[in-house]
């Protein structure tokens, strides 16, 4: 028996926050009406049968990450909800064009930084903060890259507050990861809920083909058929089950350092019959182990002589090298600033307001209203590190004090955002789960953004981290067509 | 991959043929006996535990320390299959996942006697499944030959242990002396050979027969001589279809294997020493599969 899509899920409360599927207030959102016509009819025991057969396939598949943190690295599922994400066509015009305005941004901020600095030395952004910072790369100061393209593959994190706003958490346009799991779970999706799935929505299938047109676009000059391939640090990385699924899903070889070779300041890979040349390389390694010979001397996972072959042009690297300029969570506070000054324009995807320790206004802020505010290190990624002041106790909150009058460089502060909400299949039923979501997008000459995205949900009820080391998870994310 | 797939097979069977044998005479000797295969007797006894079913099934099957055990291979080609995942099917992958998963969620009291042939024909279908979606769904590149190149290296090293340890069993007989049925069954089955054989030689088991059908009959396919066969073929398919240089070494060393199994008639052989024989052949095979890890990978 169906029941009333519009009171689907019955006892379902959004607990004030703006819910993904119904919207802001007790009206759904129409656009969700297809979706939770369907949902309705299927029963939460058959939903969970499903959900248990989803998650057997991903466990079989090996669609894995390796937890750090454990004494024995072990393979984790990134736990899947079956309850989508959905997006209208309207808001996704919205949150493409603004990542696209983000990353178009990023890469002029980049370019202005390794050439004339003007964004500098008109005191946009501090000096000190570009040039003092540990991911500025001073050997690629002068140096032209390809289509002036530094972040190739960039992941931008948003969350919706409650007033239904988008808003930029933040940038990553180092290695972001997290697409793989954007395109198996549309995949597992499609196996385990045909009936779901008929709703019209964009594909997100050809990643590795537009990925693979992007790397083309770069690869050095009057090269007719250029190799790519993608370096990997390799099996024991967090991340090589995506490194595999890239490889795979643009046909390129997957290689690690050492299958790499540079001779003549030219990249070679080792083959059964010989050496062959490789133009291209998305490296998924950090600059810091990239290449011995010019960052860190001890790195067994990078290769020799990479940054030679690279500033003579012989190949073309995505990400850049010194791209963790831009995406540093200082840096982070002036991007409208510099979209404004790079575009002429307002942001489209505004930030959340930000405070900046190093900032004297910013620390006396932070300190005044610690109780308010989430704090976090610059430095850090993975949600380590940070602290939300009004879940904080006592002791957290002195202890955070502390930290920020020593090191106030090194953190900055956030209002709590009342991040949106989407049911989710919980053991008690479905609930109201904070989510997420991470776009991707990917800039050969152009710029492109996968429909949709990563939507990463927090599984713990009232839990705002939906990192996967910290237990976080992931849905399937609908842009409507 | 190839290789720790077809120890596990090969393991498997081994053991459960020595089940079936010991239900029949509940002898220690069958037991002991594929202690000696894997050169585990040492080993074995340091740690003091009996040499009977229980102990040694569980060994070979879950003791996770233990390198010759089903669950080791299967770990190694799972672990090696996740390296390789960029190369072979999704199926291939995925398949040796859920084996290998499957095997970990065994414990030690799951092996009750009458649980083991059952588990024991489950790792056996778990790579003769491999075999098959690797048949029907591996690109045929330069991987797929790499792939059988292991796997027929393996097998016939399997094959020289079996014949190894046995003809020891046996003892110092003339070629042409009978063995007792039982023996020669067990020794076969453990080869998927007995039928085989059946059809070859109807009239009985004599030693020379037994010892020539493994080593080589070569429509045998576990038989040292199809093995290598099978081996050169592949290498030589390797070389000229993309025109590589490397396993010369390899080709020369497979020449003089081939050289002294079709120079010799099996009763030869035994006169001369089985053990030595299979000795060279063995060190031969561990040589051919050095010298193709450095000419094609370079390590």
């Amino acid at each position: 028996m169906a029941s009333d899509p519009s009171s689907w899920p019955s006892g379902y409360d959004a607990g004030g926050y703006y819910c993904e599927v119904f919207g802001r207030t007790d009206a759904p959102a129409h656009h969700t009406l297809p979706l939770r016509e369907r949902l309705s009819r299927i029963p939460v025991d058959e939903l969970r049968r499903r959900a248990r057969n989803a998650e057997n396939e991903l466990f079989n598949l090996g669609v894995t990450f390796t937890v750090y943190s454990e004494k024995d690295a072990i393979d984790r599922i990134l736990p899947f909800d079956v309850i989508p994400r959905v997006l209208s066509a309207d808001e996704w015009r919205q949150i493409e064009a603004g990542v696209i305005q983000r990353v178009t941004a990023l890469n002029l901020f980049l370019h202005d930084v390794y050439h004339a600095q003007r964004a500098l030395k008109d005191g946009i952004v501090p000096r000190d903060l570009v040039l003092g910072n540990s991911n500025y790369r001073p050997e690629m100061q002068g140096f032209d890259v390809p289509c002036g393209t530094y972040v190739h593959i960039c992941g931008i994190d948003i969350v919706r507050d409650d007033a239904g706003r988008f808003l930029v958490l933040e940038d990553n346009g180092r290695t972001p990861s997290g697409v793989s799991y954007v395109v198996e779970n549309r995949r597992i999706m499609q196996r385990t809920f045909p009936d779901l799935i008929d709703v019209f929505i964009q594909p997100v299938e050809d990643y590795g083909l537009r990925l693979g047109h992007a790397m083309e676009a770069i690869a050095p000059a009057g090269i007719d058929a250029p190799q790519i391939v993608l370096l990997s640090p390799g099996i024991y990385n967090s991340a090589y089950f995506e490194h595999v699924f890239l490889a795979r899903e643009m046909g390129v070889p997957l290689v690690e350092g050492r299958d790499l070779v540079v001779d003549d300041d030219r990249v070679f890979m080792k083959t059964t019959a010989g050496l062959a040349p490789v133009h291209v390389v998305y490296r998924r390694i950090n600059d810091d182990f990239i290449d011995p010979e010019v960052f860190r001397a001890d790195s067994q996972l990078g290769v020799p002589g990479l940054m030679r072959a690279y500033r003579k042009g012989n190949v073309s690297l995505a990400n850049a090298i010194g791209t963790g300029v831009a995406d540093d969570k200082a840096v982070y506070a002036y991007l409208p600033r510099l979209i404004r000054y790079y575009l002429g324009e307002d942001a489209i995807l505004p930030n959340v307001e930000t405070h900046l320790c190093a900032e004297r206004d910013g620390l006396m802020y932070t300190l005044e209203h610690l109780d308010e505010l989430v704090v976090k290190p610059v430095g850090e990624s993975g949600g380590y590190g940070i602290v939300v002041g009004p879940r904080a106790s006592a002791a957290e909150r002195a202890a955070i004090r502390e930290r920020l009058r020593r090191d106030p460089g090194n953190y900055i502060s956030q209002p709590m955002v009342r991040l949106s909400v989407c049911p989710t299949l919980m053991e008690e039923g479905i609930r109201p789960r904070h989510v997420d979501l991470r776009p991707f997008a990917v800039t050969g000459r152009t710029t492109w953004v996968l429909p949709g995205g990563l939507s990463r949900v927090a599984l713990r009820q009232g839990s705002l981290i939906v990192n996967s080391s910290q237990g976080g998870g992931s849905k399937d994310t609908w842009v409507l067509v | 991959m190839a290789r720790y797939v077809e120890r596990a097979e090969n393991l498997a069977r081994i053991l459960d043929v020595t089940l079936a044998a010991a239900r029949r005479h509940g002898s220690a000797q069958d037991w002991a006996a594929i202690l000696d295969i894997n050169s585990d007797r040492e080993q074995f006894s340091e740690s003091g535990r009996a040499i009977d079913g229980d102990t040694v099934v569980h060994f070979y099957l879950l003791d996770a320390a233990n390198e010759t055990s089903i669950l080791y291979a299967l770990t190694c080609a799972r672990e090696n299959a996740r390296t390789l995942r960029p190369f072979i099917s999704t199926e291939m992958w995925s398949q040796l996942n859920v084996a290998y998963n499957w095997l970990r969620t065994l414990r030690a009291a799951d092996l009750t006697p009458p649980e083991r042939p059952r588990l024991l024909a489950t790792v056996k279908q778990y790579c003769q499944t491999h075999t098959g979606i690797t048949e029907g769904t591996f690109f045929r590149d330069q991987g797929w030959y790499f792939y059988h190149l292991g796997r027929y290296i393996e097998r016939a090293d399997q094959t020289t242990r079996l014949l190894d340890v046995k003809f020891h069993r046996l003892g110092a007989v003339a070629p042409t002396a009978p063995i007792e049925a039982g023996e020669a069954a067990a020794l076969l089955r453990s080869a998927a050979g007995y039928h085989a054989f059946r059809r070859v030689h109807p009239r009985g088991f004599v030693l020379g027969d037994v010892v020539g059908f493994l080593m080589l009959n070569d429509a045998f396919p576990r038989s040292v001589r199809h093995c290598v066969n099978e081996v050169d073929r592949f290498l030589h398919d390797l070389r000229q279809r993309y025109g590589l240089r490397g396993g010369t070494d390899a080709l020369e060393r497979l020449d003089d294997i081939q050289v002294a199994l079709f120079e010799r008639p099996p009763s030869t052989i035994l006169q001369a020493g089985l053990h030595d024989f299979v000795d060279r052949i063995q060190g031969q095979l561990i040589e051919i599969s050095g010298s193709l890890t450095r000419d094609f990978f370079g390590r």
